[in-house]
């Protein structure tokens, strides 16, 4: 499963298994897992399948019941669970910053454990509340109960980072923030995690989050057998069985357009005319293409109007600037498809204009580029596909001489 | 990490609330000790102009006052200070999840000793042990053991299970989180308990006085048998303001002790 792993694995899962006194199944039932160094790996599953179990074994949180964990190749099983965990951050649901202290001492609290000397953690604790966005002046000493609940959670995974571990661990850490501050928090963290480059176990039960912050995602059925362990593009064009299918839910193509991004697409072409060109010109360009409109744009390359040939042929003197419709749906290259497919679904011609980060015009998106985007996007995997499963077969039949 | 750039990231939700003021203002420290000595100087007034016969002055003077004062203080710091010593360690290892089991128990048998009459208590132990000082400290605490030892777990289960969680998943030892983390946010709740026993005690410690324990009781039980009722009414009126100003410190050392933040 894991041909397309770049690097080593960081944490290794060997047959892990967690039984419940009183329970007749058990919760996590013989897992075995490798997570890749520096990338985020996503436990996803419904309620009940064993992905807090199992992410709370590799801190040992849960004692496994058998089965052995690794940590860059250091059996971690059986080794003291207080030093093992100092080494591994730690962000919860709930966060738990402890009340009677204040945010610096919250921040503090491993590398205090460590022994740093004071200095070194004061810088510390600035270094990662610039980090988390916030003021360290202003916020260093306050309490835990004047933060909102988005700050409380950027001191959360502060905290988890504070002794720099290369392993964290995440359990739905932003399931409790209201939706617009997750979607800021999920991507500032995404942000972080660019440089960062740590390795993460991210647990939560909302596959759209999975998709997001997943550069892996292992679905996981009852008792924690993996469903399918794969990147966020393949499981959701080619998922599994009817158990990921469903999982995913409907709309598995409304998803993946939130997957790539404009600037990962070819752009279609509209005409334009500038602001200065004449009507009579603005009309035989309109005429020449098969739309019913031009782009008008300023000096700088700017979408300014719409004009279309009957605003053109009714009589008046002002520049093309001035008459016609003003733009809408107007993207820019990071916007992701599903962006640009909304901006289009409520834009007059059917289509979202593309400009760059000077506001300059760089083409557009309709539904046709879309589409082709779409289609060729689900070639290139199953392209991708194709070479593994030969590669396996000859690796197979390497084996079998 | 520590090569990052730091990103910078707006934060929009900059300029929270300031924090709340924690203690009362100056005028809610002054007033119980303002009116507590304006009841002692009434009284004080109100005694110098009666005339006291014999049997009031043996009672009414300043050398007798201080000893019985003294004698009351002893009894109730004292068999406070044994609550303390009994009853925070029993909550603290009654609330361990591997204990779980005896916790309910335990609490029946404290209850018992709350249930009980005090008085009966100690007509009891004067019957089978002694009469004096320390059958009267044995009864006081058997009485208030219990408002400590349930406030303590009631202070320990309280915390939230997140944090507890949250300090574990750090790293920290269960010794480290029991004297870091729970015990500082429990301690409101404990030392509201704490002020509880104390004011029981500085009340049923006038119970002494009939057993030879000494303390105001001696004043209220002599003055009854006197008919005298001046010195019932001194008697009175000093355990009241002595219940009060302890109660007082108490709310001060409340104070004092409760975490900020909380």
């Amino acid at each position: 499963m894991n041909e397309s792993t770049n690097g080593p694995a960081k944490i290794r899962l060997e047959n892990l298994v967690k039984r419940f006194p009183g329970q007749a199944k058990p919760a996590v039932d013989s897992l075995s897992m490798e997570i890749p160094e520096g990338e985020i790996v996503i436990l996803v599953g419904p309620s009940g399948c064993g992905k807090t179990t199992t992410m709370k074994m590799i801190n040992r949180l849960i004692e496994p019941t058998s089965g052995r964990i690794f940590l860059e190749d250091e059996d971690v099983t059986k080794v003291d669970a207080d030093q093992l965990r100092r080494r591994i951050g730690y962000v919860i649901q709930q966060i738990g910053l402890f009340p009677h202290m204040t945010i610096a001492q919250n921040i503090a609290t491993v590398p205090r454990m460590l022994g740093w000397k004071r200095d070194r953690i004061a810088a510390r604790v600035d270094e990662l509340l610039e980090t988390v966005g916030m003021d360290p002046a202003t916020y260093r000493g306050r309490y835990p109960k004047e933060l909102s609940g988005g700050q409380r959670q950027r001191i959360g995974v502060a905290r988890a980072m504070s002794a720099d571990p290369d392993v964290m661990l995440m359990d739905e850490p932003f399931g409790a923030i209201d939706p617009i501050t997750r979607d800021r928090l999920q991507n500032e963290f995404l942000r972080l995690q660019a440089e960062m480059k740590k390795t993460i176990i991210f647990v939560t039960h909302d596959i759209d989050e999975a998709i997001k912050m997943g550069d892996r995602i292992a679905i996981l059925r009852e008792g924690s057998h993996i469903a399918q362990f794969d990147t966020p593009e393949q499981i959701l064009v080619h998922p599994a069985d009817d158990f990921v299918a469903d999982f995913i839910g409907r709309g598995a193509s409304l998803k993946r357009l939130g997957l790539s991004r404009v600037h990962d697409i070819e752009l279609s072409e509209w005409p334009t005319v500038r602001e200065d060109a004449s009507r009579s010109e603005a009309l035989r360009v309109i005429e020449g293409s098969d739309k019913s409109s031009a782009l008008v744009l300023d000096s700088a390359n700017r979408p300014r109007r719409w004009v279309a040939a009957e605003h053109l042929r009714r009589a008046g003197e002002e520049p093309l600037g001035s008459i016609g419709l003003p733009t809408d749906a107007v993207v820019q290259p990071h916007a992701t498809l599903s962006d640009a497919l909304n901006e289009m679904l409520t834009a007059r011609y059917s289509c979202a204009i593309v400009v760059g980060n000077d506001g300059a015009y760089l083409g557009i998106v309709d539904i046709d580029t879309i589409n082709d985007a779409m289609r060729s996007m689900r070639s290139v995997e199953r392209g991708r596909m194709r070479d593994r499963l030969i590669g396996e077969d000859d690796h197979a039949t390497e084996v079998g001489e | 990490m520590t090569t990052v750039g730091s990103p910078s990231i707006r934060d929009p939700e900059a300029g929270q609330t300031p924090p709340p003021a924690r203690h009362r203002g100056l005028g809610g420290y002054l007033f119980m000790p303002a009116a507590l000595l304006a009841v002692l100087i009434v009284l004080y007034l109100w005694v110098s102009g009666q005339e006291l016969d014999s049997t009031e002055q043996r009672r009414i003077n300043a050398d007798n006052i201080t000893t019985v004062v003294r004698e009351h203080i002893e009894l109730a710091v004292l068999s406070t200070v044994l609550v303390l010593v009994i009853a925070i360690p029993l909550g603290i290892v009654l609330t361990r999840p591997a204990l779980a089991k005896v916790t309910r128990p335990a609490i029946a048998v404290f209850n018992i000793g709350q249930a009980l009459p005090t008085i009966g208590v100690l007509v009891l132990f004067a019957v089978v042990w002694d009469i004096g000082f320390w059958p009267v400290i044995v009864a006081l605490v058997a009485y208030t053991v219990l408002p400590v030892l349930r406030n303590t777990m009631v202070g320990l289960q309280q915390v939230d299970e997140s944090v507890i969680e949250a300090a574990r998943g750090m790293g920290m030892s269960r010794a480290a989180v029991l004297g870091r983390i729970e015990l500082p946010l429990a301690v409101p709740i404990i030392m509201a308990g704490v002020r509880t026993a104390l004011v029981i005690n500085v009340g049923t410690a006038t119970l002494a006085a009939f057993v030879d324990g000494g303390g105001l009781g001696t004043l209220i039980v002599s003055g009854t048998a006197a008919g005298r009722d001046l010195i019932i009414i001194v008697g009175a009126v000093l355990t009241a303001v002595l219940a009060l100003t302890i109660d007082y410190l108490a709310g001060i050392a409340e104070d004092v002790m409760r975490p900020r933040g909380l």
